[in-house]
């Protein structure tokens, strides 16, 4: 098999776990890295520097919430001077155009901001902090003031889809040029909460809709990314485009992983950029070589038309819910596990509303 | 905002914060939006490096009309339209005389 492996697109660089909000879908994992752990900022300059020399083109500065760390600035100048195209992810609760005026003159070009739900009663609900809203739309402000382009993420569930027009609606409001709706994703915090978001068939399908109906509305004002939740889905989503193909992402502590779950998957061994370059744990490492292109996979993908197309779906989502992080994802429904899914849309159907909010162990 | 609508009679640049270069590792030219990597092929590759602010997109069409003369000037035409509409939908690209 073995053909050539192409060099990353993309580095997500989660520069932090901590975080002012607690949403309840959180991406981060159950065990979070403590401040006291996160590579200082000599090692994220040398991070940047070997991506680039890598052939990443563009850097997501992530978390937890990146804003908590000083030297942010600091990094996004770096990424510039490695020719580094860079964006920002945050949830806009920390500082604002003062901080902004910074980043912009350090070289950042974009903000993606979070949004909980569209109004500041839900918002806070599902953040799990008072004013986060209020504080939300007056960064959206200040992002705009300073001339960067802004995206509103919007990650829907059962309790806020109801709300996705509003929504909508608020990035036309706030001139945002890109809104990404997202349903949620079942890893770590999220599955801990699966029965409270879930999302019954009926909600889907109103959400769907109207995404179709507001996108074609608002061609050239509006871009609209929408993620469906792959478990109404029939087959798996091409999870990060397949795995060690486009994207690494480097956590707070400095593991080296192809997607921000893959922590998750208890027996992979998983390489810290201490332990050695970029190149090489791209290249060489068993983490990175271990699902990457279509050897390793066993029926029903091994023979299937579409093991180049979505790559046997997500690797951690396998784990998560078969056991076996090789197995097809159980969203597919030629996965012999797929009864797992089955269930769980069953039970989104009796309501459920108190979250686990995300917290240190 | 109002879409941007191209016609002949447009004048645009890359909106800012738009990156189009040269990538050394892949040798080829990108594009980088918010959140995009575009790989634009070589006849989009050609219309961007003809596209600096000034000059209008029917001048654009003339340009390329006299270099590749076996083609009509219509399809050129229409050709150059319809991508640069397509890039400008994608916020790619913002007008040359203002702001
Ligand atoms: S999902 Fe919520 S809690 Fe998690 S990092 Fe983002 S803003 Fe913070
Ligand atoms: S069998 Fe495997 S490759 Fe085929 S659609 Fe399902 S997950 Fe994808």
């Amino acid at each position: 098999m073995a053909s050539r492996i192409e060099p990353p697109l993309a580095l997500l660089a989660e520069v932090t776990h901590r975080c002012p909000l607690r949403c309840p879908y959180c991406s981060n994992p159950i065990e979070l890295d403590r401040a006291s752990h996160e590579l200082p900022e000599q090692e994220w300059r040398r991070v940047l520097t070997q991506a680039a020399a890598l052939g990443v083109l563009q850097v997501h500065f992530s978390g937890g919430e990146p804003m908590v760390r000083r030297d942010l600035a600091a990094l996004i100048g770096e990424a510039s001077r490695c020719g580094l195209y860079s964006n920002l992810i945050t949830s806009g609760t920390l500082g604002g155009e003062r901080e902004l005026q910074t980043f912009a003159a350090a070289g950042l070009k974009h903000v993606q901001l979070s949004f909980q739900d569209s109004t500041s009663n839900g918002g806070d609900r599902i953040a799990g902090l008072p004013r986060a809203h209020e504080k939300k739309i007056a960064f959206a402000k200040a992002v705009r003031a300073v001339g960067l382009p802004l995206t509103l993420n919007v990650v829907v569930h059962r309790q806020n889809v109801a709300g996705l027009a509003e929504m909508i609606e608020m990035a036309v409001a706030l001139q945002a040029r890109r809104i990404e709706i997202a349903h949620v994703q079942y890893y770590g915090w999220a599955l801990a909460n699966r029965g409270a978001l879930l999302p019954t068939r009926e909600q889907l399908d109103a959400a769907t809709g109207l995404v179709e109906t507001t996108r074609e509305r608002l061609k050239g004002v509006l871009t609209i990314d929408y993620v469906v939740p792959d478990y109404y889905a029939v087959r798996p989503k091409s999870c990060m485009n397949g795995w060690g193909r486009q994207f690494l992402n480097v956590t707070p502590a400095g593991k080296v992983v192809p997607c921000h779950a893959a922590q998750t998957i208890a027996d992979l061994v998983v390489p810290s950029v201490r332990d050695g370059s970029l190149a090489d744990i791209w290249y060489h490492s068993e983490a990175f070589n271990r699902f990457r292109g279509t050897g390793w996979m066993p029926e029903p993908c091994r023979s299937c038309d579409r093991r180049e197309i979505d790559w046997g779906g997500c690797r951690c989502q396998a784990f998560l819910l078969a056991g076996d992080a090789s197995r097809a994802d159980p969203v597919c429904s030629l996965s012999p596990d797929h009864s797992i899914i089955e269930t769980a849309r069953q039970e989104a159907q009796s309501l459920s509303h108190a979250f686990a909010y995300r917290h240190y162990g | 905002m109002d879409r941007l609508v191209v016609s002949a009679a447009s004048i645009l640049r890359l909106a800012p914060h738009i990156v189009f270069r040269f990538d050394e590792t892949r040798q080829r030219w990108i594009m980088m939006a918010p959140e995009r990597l575009m790989l634009p092929d070589e006849q989009a590759v050609e219309i961007l490096q003809l596209m600096d602010g000034q000059t209008g997109v029917g001048t654009i069409i003339d340009t390329l009309a006299a270099r590749y003369s076996q083609a009509p000037r219509e399809l050129i035409a229409r050709d150059v339209t319809a991508m640069l509409q397509d890039l400008a939908d994608k916020g790619v690209l913002a007008d040359g005389v203002t702001d």
